[in-house]
């Protein structure tokens, strides 16, 4: 490892003692031995398998549900429908002041994405509750679905969820996040070249190599002991209470080793049915995600669609920037109406813009529900602003990485959101990428400083 | 209702069971069977697998290679007298796969697996099906039909002349992952001209299939950049590639024509 | 459902199970014989968590069945060390940060360790083609191909 200690040595005293020392992982011992416990490393007697029942279409209402032929089926000890669930509607970020509750725990009379739960079935073994659950009979009458960000936002399209009334979430701002700085319109008026494009992605599943899952052991003093992988422990803990109406004392979430996350493992699915099939059965209850439910059925990162029009003079200076952001939530809000405000808050990235306008939209579609994944709200973003700086680089005929240092953001810079830069760093951070990659870049540039500007 | 396994002496007798039992499944090296059943395929309750020794025998001789059905990937990698296969079984999956992945699972591997197949179809192998020879390309025709419980003894096939068989698949990642397209193709010259070919394609349609119209273009011609030409411009004739989560049958379409004139043109 | 007997070694130890007929060794080895050393990753076959030595061939534990182990000799990670004493490759993944959720570990282990039993001095495109079938999604790879070829150099320096 190489510390390159010439950058910003005046803030610092050199006197670090972990910072640069290699050092052993706590965990990694575990690890290489097969000796770490994850959660579903412990074997119960009596332990029941918990399998759900999905929708197989985008959009369906729910005429009826057939249970009987499932219920006497050898080894099926209880089946679990919306009735069962004590506050069967929530929404993760109710935690929050995020609302309204807007997705059921088991579909009652409409599912809203492919694979929204319906039934779940606790049997003596995987093989039993699988085929009870090909037994569930379920009368659907299927309703048109939208894709896509564009079906779900024009004009006419059926609406995916009820409780937000239309297909987008309606903030305490509006139809969207709104960032307003300057005057956008005066900057592309004044600006020697506009280039306006659009960027799409799609949704992107984390794939764990550990899926998501649970064991819960019912205590005799009355608590349920949670062996979970959830990256979200106290979400987790404060949904299911809401969700189940219990007492969060009653709840022992277990948690720590989580066989890979990356964001995937922050909402709240497996634990509560889990919880209340280990109540309601007395038995430990197992409710582990095969791989084709973590690919299909756990939430991806959401796909946006991203429009970008810049105003850049020619000796770079980008002068305005307005930003059209739209997140694709899916069927249900989960963290998604955060992520869009994030995506807001990220623009116009790290380079001072005098002018500025933003509006992040936060999208229903009869999608799987997207959530939290490594920067979520923020990585697609950054793809579209820097494939646009490449553009714009381009267009004005200069260097890229040397555009950058012409519009990068300094301490004291005001940001479009109203605060003051401080503690930057990218101009250092380029330079030193110009040194590693060997990137021709003039020396003004290599003389500039985050801590203050030329002149 | 669970899962149970019973293993007979003969194929013979392992296809007896499985004409008793609509929900037998016969069991070759798991990969595929045994994956379905961890996925919650309840249609089958039965594992039924036979132990004779023709399906684990390799005979090369005489020009004509026989591969037991029960023979892995791993096997042919390590056989001498099959060197030119070696780079098709070193395609299929990775080590653990190949050391349980067999030549008779391959032939019923759905689209994208299956890069064995491909190759045998291109060989023109025969199957041996309940002692009767069955094209390959017949066997894989009425794979779902037909054959669809066919019990697969060996392959076998005529030797290609040295330099003669090529094969190439194409991944997303490396050094390999699952198809987006496999060529492999037996092509024969003679004196500066291409005298005959065969020519096969996975991931090209829902099971391998053969190019014939590539094949009609290519007799007779050079293999070279201008000689191929027309073989190349008919590609994609007859194909109905998938689209799945490895690539769509656009990108399928698009790329097939490339990567069969690296093949073709390779030495 | 159906128990048959299953007798094999398990990292030299003998064991002695009677299993459900059909089962996995997956399944019997983590539920029966209590090695959860042995990973659940996909139970179809993609990612290599699961991976075991059986008779010296590396195999996928999901997909194999535990009554067709019978009379063999398993290994997995969960054997490897000598009390303390760690497995070279152990060590070097420990030493080299070639383990971040640690869920593919075991796995990786055993597909490293069929690679150097049987070819000692691998080069890097071996290392890479032996692991090609055990998917990690936290490392990049990098720290595993390179703890897997120090293991391999400390292999020819302790044989030395």
């Amino acid at each position: 490892m190489e510390l390159r200690k010439e950058y910003f040595a005046d803030e610092r005293k050199d006197d670090l003692k972990e910072i640069g020392q290699p050092r052993l992982r706590s965990d990694a011992l575990g690890h290489v031995t097969g000796t770490t416990t994850f959660f579903a490393d412990r074997n119960l007697p009596g332990l029941l398998h918990l399998k759900m029942v999905r929708s197989p279409h985008h959009h369906a209402r729910i005429r009826a549900i057939d249970l009987s032929e499932a219920g006497r089926h050898p080894g099926v000890v209880r089946i679990l429908t919306a009735d069962d669930v004590p506050h069967n509607v929530y929404t993760i970020l109710t935690l929050i002041q995020v609302g309204p509750e807007d997705e059921t725990v088991l579909a009652t009379d409409k599912v809203r994405w492919k694979g929204e739960a319906i039934v779940a079935i606790l049997a003596d073994s995987e093989r039993a509750a699988h085929e009870a659950a090909e037994r569930v009979k379920v009368d659907y009458e299927v309703l048109p679905a939208v894709l896509s960000i564009d079906e779900a936002l024009a004009p006419g399209a059926p609406i995916v969820n009820e409780y937000h009334g239309q297909n987008y979430y309606r903030y305490d701002s509006g139809e969207s996040r709104k960032v307003r700085f300057g005057d956008v319109e005066a900057g592309f008026a004044g600006a020697d070249h506009i280039l306006e494009q659009t960027y799409g992605s799609g949704p992107i599943e984390h794939a764990p190599t550990e899926t998501t899952g649970c064991i819960v052991v019912p205590e005799g003093s009355g608590r349920y002991t949670c062996y979970t992988n959830t990256q979200a422990m106290f979400f987790t803990l404060d949904n299911t209470s809401i969700i189940l109406q219990m007492d969060g004392a009653k709840l022992h979430m277990v948690g720590g080793t989580v066989g890979g996350g990356f964001g995937g493992k922050v909402d709240v699915i497996v634990e509560p049915i889990a919880i209340l099939g280990a109540k309601l059965t007395g038995r430990p209850v197992s409710f582990i995600y095969s791989r084709e439910e973590e690919m299909q059925i756990s939430s991806p990162r959401a796909a946006e669609k991203l429009v970008i029009k810049d105003g850049v003079m020619r000796d770079g200076r980008i002068v305005a920037r307005y930003v059209k952001a739209y997140i694709d939530a899916g069927a249900y809000s989960r963290h998604s109406p955060y992520g869009a405000q994030k995506s807001a808050a990220h623009f116009p990235g790290p380079y001072t813009v005098p002018n500025v306008w933003v509006d992040s939209h936060c999208v229903y579609t009869n999608r799987t529900p997207s959530s939290a994944m490594r920067g979520f709200g923020v990585t697609i973003g950054d793809f579209a602003l820097e494939v646009q700086m490449d553009k714009l680089a381009r267009l004005v005929g200069m260097d890229p990485l040397e555009f950058r240092f012409v519009n990068a953001y300094r301490d004291g810079d005001m940001k479009a959101h109203r605060q003051p830069t401080e503690g930057a760093a990218l101009i250092e951070c380029m330079q030193e990428a110009a040194r590693a990659s060997n990137w021709p870049v003039s020396e003004k540039y290599l003389q500039m400083s985050s801590a203050r500007r030329e002149g | 209702m669970g899962l149970g396994l019973k293993t007979f002496p003969t194929l013979a007798a392992a296809g007896e069971a499985l004409a008793a039992s609509a929900t037998a499944r016969y069991l070759g090296g798991g990969t595929l069977v045994v994956r379905s059943a961890n996925e919650g395929d309840v249609r089958f309750d039965t594992y039924v697998t036979a132990s004779e020794q023709a399906l684990t025998d390799i005979t090369v001789a005489d020009g004509r290679a026989t591969i037991g059905a029960g023979v892995t990937m791993a096997r042919i990698v390590r056989e001498p007298a099959l060197g030119f296969l070696a780079p098709v079984a070193k395609a299929v999956g990775g080590a653990a796969i190949r050391n349980m992945a067999t030549v008779g699972g391959n032939l019923f591997a759905p689209v994208p697996y299956g890069d064995f197949a491909v190759a045998l179809l291109a060989l023109d192998a025969n199957l041996d099906i309940d002692g009767q020879p069955v094209a390959a390309s017949t066997f894989l025709a009425g794979r779902d039909t037909t054959h669809a419980r066919a019990l697969v003894r060996s392959v076998s096939f005529a030797l290609p002349v040295d330099g003669t068989f090529k094969f190439a698949k194409a991944s997303r990642i490396r050094p390999k992952g699952v198809s987006v397209v496999t060529i492999a193709a037996v092509v024969e010259e003679r004196a500066g001209t291409i005298s005959s070919a065969r020519i096969a394609y996975g991931c090209m349609a829902d099971r391998p299939i053969r190019a014939p119209a590539v094949e009609m273009a290519l007799v007779g011609k050079a293999r070279t950049a201008e000689g191929i030409a027309a073989a190349l411009a008919v590609a994609t004739e007859g194909t109905t590639p998938p689209t799945d989560a490895i690539a769509s049958a656009w990108y399928r379409s698009e790329v097939l024509p490339v990567h069969l004139k690296r093949l073709l043109l390779s030495a | 459902m159906k128990k048959v007997p299953v007798q094999f070694t398990l990292n030299g130890e003998d064991k002695a199970e009677f299993v459900e007929s059909g089962a996995t060794l997956l399944k019997a080895l983590r539920e029966k014989i209590g090695d959860t050393s042995v990973k659940a990753g996909c139970q179809q076959g993609t990612c290599g968590s699961c991976a075991v030595i059986v008779d010296g061939e590396l195999r996928l534990s999901c997909l194999t069945l535990a009554e067709r182990c019978d009379g063999a000799a398993i290994e997995t990670t969960g054997g490897l060390a000598h009390g303390e004493v760690l497995h070279p490759l152990q060590r070097a993944f420990n030493e080299g940060f070639a383990t971040q959720c640690g869920f593919c570990t075991p796995g990786m282990i055993m597909a490293a360790k069929a690679l150097l039993d049987g070819n000692p001095q691998p080069s890097r495109e071996d290392v890479v083609e032996a692991i090609s079938g055990n998917i990690c999604r936290c490392t990049g790879y990098e720290p595993i191909i390179q703890a897997i070829l120090a293991a391999a150099r400390a292999n020819s320096l302790s044989a030395a």
